[in-house]
């Protein structure tokens, strides 16, 4: 400090600092203000510690909302974290060890199934359409033609002559990915489908659009929409258990290496008969089949 | 002693902040320009198909409607806009002009997921119910933006009218020109780079508007035919897949980024050259 420049006044009277010398109290500055970004940053990594997180899909998402809450009462000490993301986020933050379980409402692929996943309830897909839709039964293909573009109006399904408006979910959601594989196989969902971004989204615009058809999870079906049949066979607990009704996909959490401490503590209380049957409570169909 | 501290931290906001625009800028081209580089410039912004799933990734459809979409709003806001600042600079007593000033910042306030929600609950139906289609549309996407960009027109058309010199506003009243012939011939006409600024400053509004484009336009990703067509901005399409991106459609979605940082970067600069054209 002791060679600093010396000074000049202005014609203002404000004292004018030389370029290299704001330059030079910048550089210094930024170092501190990055050392104090740093000792924050280190002190929210450590607040977080005292609980595990749980990120992914957000299709598993209200539920283990759901079954953290429920957990926390029962472990008042311990803090469970639940984020979204998306199943592909979740998988890669389990990776990563972002999170300590990666939640994904898809089967894995490829590299993926070296981490270790568990099963912890499966879901199934309710095609939907507005509650005053004549039509309560679809075969698969037909699904298909609606899906790809090929059927353009209700009046080909023995409905009224109006445009039918697809709805679907966005590239890379869990929902979709199934819906693609078990519905649409190797064809194309179409271009003009409408494209909204979570279950409940798909279902505001059904329940609002008498023309509309789209695909959710059964178990956020509720009365502002109704779930058609495919080919007969009616969208059903009963029918998922029996093995009748297809469109159905699990929702693992995944690991990266076998569970311990908390995390471990977690996933057997989401396996436990009191956490499986709130699952069922809210449409899901549990993984553990006796429950007391 | 204790100024030159004060003055050391503004530098210091004042450095961070640009730092903060550079790293943006950084990350964004680092993400995003590999992918461009990968299946080269003319397949991703010339491409009409956008399926990341098979490793299609072409915007074209999403800068058409971006545009698209601005346009319609334009054409609600300008007249909307320019009407009002007319109204409020001109044609009401000051008094009540400070009245309605407040309300019209006030439409700024307004988060754009309220914006959203109106236009969801209110003009979708609506549109659906008159003019046929699914509702979820550029037309009510344009209504709302046009709504949305009205304080940035009319905030600044009006500044750039209150800077003209009153000697304009009295010499043509006193060559006997009408108040009305005074406004439409002299004083828009001398304020008309602030008002072209303004418009320009709506435009960069509409075309980043992503939240309540989200909710209303519906999300295809198909190349607009009418009005009454749902549509996916280059906006949207980085809010909406952002959430499950991965790989290469995450690098996808920075470059989408990419090309609305330059389309936005394009309309500030041509605002910012338009505003100081001085009037002769």
């Amino acid at each position: 400090m002791s060679k600093a420049p010396n000074p000049k006044q202005n014609r203002f009277g404000y004292w004018e600092l030389g370029f290299e010398n704001y330059l030079g109290f910048g550089i210094w500055n930024l170092g501190f203000l990055f050392l104090l970004l740093f000792i924050l940053f280190g002190l929210g990594c450590q607040r977080s510690k005292a609980g595990i997180t749980v990120a992914g899909s957000t299709s598993v998402e209200p539920f283990a909302e759901l079954l953290a809450e429920e957990y926390m009462i029962i472990h008042p000490k311990s803090h469970i974290y639940v984020q979204g993301g998306g199943s592909t986020a979740g998988i890669e933050a389990a990776i990563t060890r972002t999170a300590n379980i990666g939640m994904s409402s898809r089967n894995l692929s490829g590299e993926e199934l070296k981490l270790y996943s568990v099963t912890v309830a499966k879901d199934a897909i309710a095609i939907i359409v507005h509650p005053t839709n004549r039509i309560g039964n679809l075969p698969l293909d037909q699904i298909r033609e609606v899906f790809s573009g090929k059927i353009m109006n209700w009046k080909e399904l023995g409905g009224p002559n109006k445009p039918i408006d697809i709805v679907t979910r966005e590239e890379g959601s869990g929902t979709r990915e199934s819906f693609q594989k078990f519905v649409m196989g190797k064809e194309d969902i179409s271009l003009g489908a409408l494209v909204q971004d979570s279950n409940g989204a798909v279902r505001q615009v059904i329940a609002n659009d008498a023309s509309a058809i789209g695909y959710i999870s059964l178990g956020l079906v509720n009365d502002q929409v109704k779930a058609v049949s495919i080919s007969g066979v009616e969208p059903s607990l009963a029918n998922v258990n029996n093995g009748k009704y297809t469109l159905v996909r699990p929702f693992l959490f995944v690991f990266n290496g076998e569970p311990v401490g908390e995390a471990k503590s977690f996933l057997d209380f989401v396996l436990s008969s009191s956490a499986q049957k709130l699952l069922l409570k809210e449409g899901l169909v549990p993984v553990v089949q006796r429950l007391e | 002693m204790k100024e030159k501290i004060i003055e050391k931290i503004l530098l210091l906001i004042a450095l961070s902040s640009i730092l903060i625009l550079a790293l943006i800028t950084f990350f964004i081209f680092e993400e995003g320009l590999p992918l461009i580089m990968k299946i080269g410039p003319k397949a991703f912004l010339l491409g009409e198909k956008w399926i990341p799933s098979k490793g299609l990734f072409g915007i074209f459809p999403m800068i058409a409607s971006s545009f698209w979409v601005t346009f319609g709003a334009l054409l609600f806001g300008i007249p909307l806009g320019l009407a009002c600042t007319i109204f409020i600079s001109e044609l009401i007593p000051p008094s009540i002009g400070t009245l309605f000033r407040p309300a019209i910042q006030l439409l700024a306030a307004i988060p754009s997921v309220i914006y959203g929600f109106w236009g969801l609950i209110v003009l979708v139906p609506l549109i659906r119910n008159y003019f046929g289609g699914p509702g979820l549309s550029i037309l009510a996407g344009s209504l709302v933006l046009g709504f949305m960009i009205l304080p940035t027109i009319i905030t600044i058309s009006e500044d750039s009218l209150k800077a003209l010199p009153p000697s304009y506003k009295a010499g043509a009243l006193a060559l006997g020109a009408t108040h009305w012939q005074t406004i439409w011939r002299v004083l828009i006409p001398a304020a008309r780079s602030g008002i072209v600024a303004s418009i320009i400053l709506g435009m960069g509004r509409a075309i980043g508007e992503t939240m309540a484009m989200i909710m209303i336009l519906g999300n295809a990703v198909k190349m607009p035919s009418s009005f009454l067509d749902s549509a996916r901005t280059l906006t949207t399409n980085i809010g909406i897949e952002m959430g499950y991106a991965s790989g290469d459609h995450r690098q996808a979605l920075f470059a989408t980024g990419i090309i609305l940082f330059f389309i936005i970067m394009a309309l500030n600069t041509l605002a910012i050259f338009l505003s100081r054209r001085r009037v002769h």
